[in-house]
């Protein structure tokens, strides 16, 4: 569904990839793991188009990003929820989830993916009116993720949905992400906390300072001695 | 002068004063509103106004086009103005210090009199509607005073539920707090930009209408209420149109009561001494959340 096929992206003057290749199928959830500042962000960035990309190609469907202004990837099926989550802080919950749901093609589903997401979430149901800066660390990310859904999204990019929550809400967290995962969605996961996520998804590849250093399934990966005594620190 | 509630004359000041706040709240609406979406203070709104005045004058006195189609004229003219500026003069600068902001904006102030003084002279103009007026008791308030305050609340209430409502409304509202973050939801900020600048325009239109009605137009009259404009909108909270709207009020009170109470000249000064007084005591402004 979504390939990478070598690529090379960055800031100006820094590169934050090298060389990356990655392959997502459909119905599949995959995690890119690995230490703070390897570069999981960018990778998430590029195909979001919010980086640029020096090098390689990137396709969705067979359909190429390279053309593509950074608005009108979501409309190709792609729906990314940002690092730290991003919501609008003084738009209601139930706004942020409009906002998600802006594409003129998603419009007309608004209301019914809308009932969707309450399901998913009801604790997003109760706080419908109030304001998502508001929201505790946890009902933020359910509220990101909400908003992610609303446009129908073929794929969805989390990024490190934990980041920032206490232990016990990054298990809920990632259960939910389990959840999505149930629910037919295709993920791509960029995840810190290493061990939990290679317990919900069913592949992974491990990113350090810009370059794939393994892939493969994500069972594997967690019992790989090399991936548990270099970033799992046990 | 003595106090005293029943006094035909307070009364009528009071009323004159509430009308005259509708006035003010529709013209902080425009700059308001374009300040809080794209942080870019028009220091030349009160110039666009008074490009619009004049072209409502030239549609309905010059060409002899009936009024309301030389005031949709107006607003149009006030749209076109807004792109032209977001897109010649504010879009280059965006990412530059603020201070650069105000300059060329504060250049295009003196570029709209200067044309303005070329094209129309300094001859004042004036649209020559009367409404007449109405009489409660002993109280007379000018037709032309109560339309525009009517239409003033009609398009705060219109321009609330549209920022409320509609899609295009809740991304104006976002992009004001994440403007990175609005592609991933399919918004192109360039165009939320530009299609603000227009609305921004076209309420410095409207606003233009109805002051049209009220006063003569000369290219310096911008200077007249331009000031005015800004004091209401600080006062509210720069960029919160809840606030300019409750500011317009207080402000307008000021300056109908103070110069009941003494000279219409002293109306104003107690105003801006009120307005000094503020800005020591709540710099956010009234029910703008400090920062």
């Amino acid at each position: 569904m979504l390939t990478l096929r070598n690529v090379s992206a960055g800031y100006g003057a820094f590169q934050a990839l090298f060389d990356v290749s990655l392959e997502v199928h459909a119905g599949e959830a995959i995690a890119v793991i690995g230490p703070n500042g390897a570069g999981k962000t960018s990778l998430l960035r590029a195909i979001s188009k919010v980086i640029d990309v020096t090098a390689g190609e990137i396709e969705m469907e067979g359909v190429p990003l390279s053309g593509v202004p950074p608005h009108k990837v979501i409309e190709l099926g792609i729906a990314h929820v940002p690092e730290h989550r991003r919501l609008f802080p003084g738009l209601t919950v139930e706004e942020n989830l409009k906002m998600g749901a802006y594409l003129p093609s998603a419009r007309h589903l608004f209301r019914e993916r809308l009932a969707y997401a309450y399901e998913l979430f009801p604790r997003m149901k109760e706080r419908r009116n109030q304001l998502a800066g508001t929201l505790s660390g946890g009902e933020q990310q359910m509220c990101a993720i909400g908003r992610g859904l609303m446009s129908g999204p073929k794929i969805l990019l989390l990024d490190e949905p934990s980041a920032g929550l206490a232990p016990v809400i990054v298990q809920q967290v990632l259960d939910l992400v389990r959840r999505i995962r149930e629910e037919g969605y295709t993920v791509l996961i960029v995840e810190q906390n290493i061990q939990q996520v290679l317990r919900v998804v069913d592949r992974a590849y491990l990113l350090d300072v810009g370059r794939i250093r393994m892939s493969g399934p994500a069972a594997e990966l967690l019992e790989n001695e090399d991936v548990r005594r270099a970033y799992v620190g046990l | 002068m003595e106090f005293s509630i029943t006094d035909p004359f307070l009364w009528e000041t009071v009323i004159q004063g509430l009308l005259f706040g509708g006035v003010l709240a529709l013209l902080s609406l425009g700059l308001n509103l374009v300040f809080g979406v794209i942080d870019v203070v028009w220091i030349c709104y009160a110039e666009v106004v008074m490009i619009a005045m004049y072209s409502v004058w030239w549609f309905h006195v010059v060409l002899g086009l009936p009024l309301l189609v030389a005031m949709a004229g107006g607003i149009g003219v006030g749209a076109v103005l807004g792109t032209i500026l977001h897109y010649v003069v504010i879009r280059p600068i965006l990412d530059t210090p603020p201070i650069n902001q105000l300059l060329v904006t504060g250049g295009v102030l003196f570029f709209l009199q200067g044309a303005a003084t070329l094209v129309f002279s300094v001859d004042f103009r004036t649209l020559g509607v009367s409404l007449g007026s109405v009489s409660v008791g002993d109280m007379f308030f000018p037709w032309n005073r109560i339309a525009a305050f009517v239409t003033s609340l009609v398009t705060v209430a219109a321009i609330w539920l549209f920022l409320k409502r509609t899609y295009l409304g809740a991304a104006i509202r976002a992009i004001s707090m994440d403007r990175e973050v609005m592609p991933l939801m399919g918004v192109n900020p360039a165009r939320i930009y530009l299609l603000t600048s227009a609305l921004g325009g076209a309420l410095a239109g409207l606003a233009a209408c109805l002051l049209a009605l009220l006063y003569d137009i000369h290219p310096a009259i911008g200077l007249s209420f331009g000031p005015l404009t800004f004091m209401v909108c600080v006062l509210g909270g720069l960029g919160n149109m809840f606030g300019g709207f409750v500011a317009a009020f207080i402000f307008a009170q000021f300056i109908a009561l103070g110069g009941y109470y003494t000279e219409v000249e002293w109306g104003y000064v107690i105003a801006f001494a009120f307005f000094i007084v503020m800005m020591f005591v709540r710099p956010q402004g009234i029910l703008g959340a400090r920062n």
